[in-house]
């Protein structure tokens, strides 16, 4: 414990490793939000999901944050919705029909226009459908009439998809979506009017039990703070849950494939002999044994769930390389007096090993385990680059594969190829930095130098 | 690092030619033992890959299915059977099953058979693929994996070589001058490397070829390829600038790293200081003092290396659209090209074997335990 202290108060140090410390201390954090944001099941099925749950959403649209960057403000997705509050119903009753108000205001500032804009209704009736009537209003005071129609029980309004003759002279032949953003769709040097707009949409039912709820929809070219896939699905969640399970895969696979290394070599140098030899001899087996490859075939034939994946990626690091520098360690250690003094009292040998001889090597293990994690992490995302990646979880390898696949770098959809990468890049580098400094550490020899 | 050996290197002259043969005599033993493991580990190796290609028999089950289908097809639209009872009818349709079982060998133990595949694998007999064809338009395994290894071999080999060359002298040049900039520059480097060279592929990839437009975004050549030979070549090698790049950026500064440190440490040696007092100059210290005895430690992170850069290749081709195997592995599982996985694997068990053994060689010239039987 105090050593741990000791070792603790020598990091602070190296400013390197204070930096890779900080980051992974934030990278936990992000790790523990993300469940408690997103439980695992609704992660899962919102990023399984369909049309149903991503709708609102502007397909392949950049993360909001790019605005800062840029002169001209791109336009950011919003939804006013009567289901979740977001918009007020009034309604008025005369006689057998009932008339339900919707008033969408919303404060427009981009200097572009929308990449669409969607009205969606939902009534309830037996017979008699619904009737609706669409205003817009401009921040300079004009009205302009969208269309007046009756609606069935689920039905959507495309604004760019309008053909409607009268509606289309009103603003002067133009798509509705530059037109009703226009301060003059009539003149040649008509340009954006920004400001406050509004959206009246009055409903007319005709029974008693009717109802009716209305959404409006404007999709922009961004959205978010992580923006959107081909799916049109929020890659903020996928960034968010990555950070979990690549922390979770590199953690486990290094602290497993480490230990095993450990246990493997302190066991054959103890025991010494055939097993020693066998040892030695799977070593150079596992050297040669196509390790991705094999992985590829796994997950083609088997199953890509990420326990099996982690599994086989365990049992094919369990030999490796790093137990040939152990072991000539180990031979060094097992001649020590305090073995023969263990042994003269009586100690069983995997008590030897475990007791005397494996604890002295912390000073190795410490960190090369840090050092091994972003390997692991790099493997698990290699694998979901490969198409490989686990089926239901959202994970940033995943991400960079569908980029690719979907040709984000030549349609210059760049942010959805960095998000991942430097994700990536962040959580490898914070390890590699406290890994090298632990090994300045606990290697006297690399002390100096 | 910690077995290293003194540098006790008897001088030239000294060697008779007695001790030269028993030397050569030694190599020959140590050069047969290690033919011999590397020759098992690639068999066993070879036989877990089929192990897992056929899900223990699984697949076997598979095919015997689709047999069993094929065959009761076959005997319900045929009408000159039509006209036989159907006990008669049952009886022919379960011989045709047999038959065609023996004829895929599928009649015989599981394990009986993978030792058929493995004698099959092992003499790259890899049989046909399914999907996949050469560009000659064979569907003969081992022509489309031949086909595609030169590319393979030509990108890692040739960058990696260059890599090591140009590594060992920056590394040299860095202990020389430890403590100045370029020093600190690279100790302050060495975590990139933890990424992997697809990863930084990627980042090139955007950079020169979907921002800049300078370079190619991935494949070998040009379409259409220039037919003039030596356009050709400029071609590729306009195609290798991104790839090499790339491995430049996720091996250099991990290596230099390393390297630099090893000789640190062997500089600080009593052997180097005794050299020095002795007034030697600073170039044969560095060759006969350090650089020596820190060859094989040198030749094994080099083999670590290159045996991670060779397994990467799957990932590292697929993001460079380079046509070499790794990339021939991936389109295979893309296609669920059994025999085209299980060759590129067997290949790959090969070209790791080979990459270990004449490293190894290497080792046993430059490791002077080796030489001298220490």
């Amino acid at each position: 414990m105090k050593r741990l202290a000791g070792t603790l108060k020598e990091l602070f140090h190296y400013p390197s490793a204070v930096a890779g410390g900080a980051i992974i201390l934030l990278l936990v954090a992000v790790s523990i939000y993300a469940p408690i944001a997103i439980p695992y099941s609704q992660a899962i099925s919102l990023w399984r999901g369909s049309e149903e749950d991503w709708y609102r959403n502007p397909r392949m649209a950049a993360p909001a944050w790019i605005n800062w960057f840029r002169k001209e403000k791109l336009a950011e997705a919003f939804t006013l919705s009567t289901i979740d509050g977001t918009a007020e119903k009034e309604v008025t009753q005369s006689g057998e029909i009932a008339t339900t108000t919707v008033l969408f205001s919303f404060d427009y500032q981009a200097d572009v226009f929308p990449a669409e804009m969607i009205l969606y209704f939902k009534s309830v009736y037996a017979v008699k459908q619904p009737f609706v009537h669409v205003y817009w209003y401009t921040p300079d005071g004009r009205e302009i009439r969208i269309g007046d129609f009756s609606i069935g029980p689920k039905q959507s309004l495309w604004f760019s998809q309008i053909e409607d003759s009268k509606f289309k002279r009103r603003i002067g032949g133009l798509n509705a979506l530059e037109g009703l953003l226009v301060d003059d769709p009539k003149s040649e040097t008509r340009k954006l009017q920004k400001g406050q707009y509004q959206l009246k949409v009055s409903v007319d039912t005709f029974e008693p039990d009717s109802t009716v709820d209305v959404e409006f929809v404007l999709q922009g070219q961004v959205y978010g703070w992580a923006g959107t896939d081909h799916l049109r699905r929020d890659l903020g969640i996928a960034l968010l849950w990555g950070t979990p399970v690549a922390l979770a895969f590199g953690l486990v696979a290094s602290l497993a494939t480490t230990v095993a290394h450990m246990a493997i070599a302190a066991a054959g140098v103890w025991f010494g002999g055939w097993l020693d030899e066998l040892i030695q001899r799977i070593t150079e087996i596992f050297l040669v044994l196509p390790f991705l490859p094999i992985l590829i075939m796994i997950g083609t034939f088997y199953s890509r769930s990420i326990v099996v994946i982690f599994t086989a990626v365990i049992l094919l690091s369990l030999f490796g390389s790093s137990i040939k520098g152990l072991r000539a360690t180990f031979l060094q250690i097992k001649e020590a007096p305090y073995i023969e003094a263990a042994r003269s009292y009586g100690a069983g040998s995997w008590r030897i090993i475990f007791v005397y001889m494996i604890p002295r090597l912390i000073p190795l293990l410490v960190p090369a385990l840090v050092a091994a994690i972003p390997g692991y992490v790099f493997l698990e995302a290699s694998l979901a680059v490969l198409g490989l990646g686990d089926p239901s979880l959202p994970t940033w390898g995943k991400v960079i594969n569908e980029a690719s696949g979907n040709g984000a770098l030549y349609k210059g959809l760049y942010y959805w190829v960095l998000e991942p990468s430097i994700m990536l890049m962040i959580a490898g580098i914070a390890f590699a930095l406290v890994g090298f400094a632990l090994d300045r550490i606990f290697n006297p020899r690399l002390r100096g130098v | 690092m910690s077995d290293a050996a003194a540098p006790s290197l008897p001088d030239k002259k000294d060697a008779s030619s007695k001790g030269f043969a028993s030397t050569l005599a030694r190599l020959g033993r140590y050069t047969l033992v290690r033919v011999i493991t590397l020759l098992i580990a690639v068999v066993v190796g070879v036989y877990l890959t089929i192990l897992i290609a056929n899900m223990g028999g699984y697949v076997d089950e598979i095919r015997k299915g689709e047999i069993r289908e094929a065959v009761q097809m076959r005997v319900l639209t045929d009408q000159t059977l039509r006209v036989l009872p159907a006990e008669e009818r049952a009886k022919r349709q379960a011989e045709m099953i047999r038959l065609e079982e023996k004829r895929l060998g599928l009649d015989r133990p599981f394990a009986v058979r993978t030792l058929d595949f493995l004698t099959d694998a092992l003499t790259l007999n890899l049989g046909r693929a399914q999907q996949l064809t050469s560009a000659s338009g064979s569907r003969q395994v081992r022509l489309i994996l031949l086909e595609r290894l030169p590319t393979t071999l030509a990108l890692f080999g040739t960058v990696n070589l260059i890599l090591f060359f140009v590594e060992i002298f920056i590394a040299l040049s860095l202990s020389r001058k430890y403590g100045s900039f370029w020093d600190k520059f690279f100790v302050a480097m060495s975590p990139t490397s933890s990424a992997p060279g697809w990863f930084y592929g990627i980042f090139l990839i955007l950079i020169f070829a979907a921002l800049l437009r300078w370079l190619p975004y991935g494949g070998m050549v040009d379409t259409p390829p220039p037919s003039d030979k030596l356009l050709y070549l400029l071609s590729v090698l306009k195609h290798m600038i991104l790839p090499a790049l790339a491995i430049t950026l996720s091996a250099t500064f991990l290596s230099v790293y390393n390297w630099r440190t090893f000789f640190l440490i062997y500089s600080s040696e009593d052997y180097v200081d005794v050299a020095k007092a002795k007034g030697l100059s600073p170039r044969d210290i560095e060759r006969r003092y350090i650089l020596r005895p820190t060859l094989p430690n040198i030749i094994t992170a080099f083999a670590f290396f290159l045996i991670g850069s060779w397994t990467g290749a799957p990932i590292f081709e697929t993001v460079f659209m380079w046509p070499g195997l790794g990339r021939t592995l991936y389109q295979a599982v893309g296609h669920y090209d059994t025999p085209v996985i299980l060759g590129s694997t067997v290949i790959f068990a090969y070209l790791l074997a080979i990459t270990v053994f004449l490293l190894d060689f290497l080792y046993a010239l430059v490791d002077p335990r080796v030489k001298l039987g220490g």
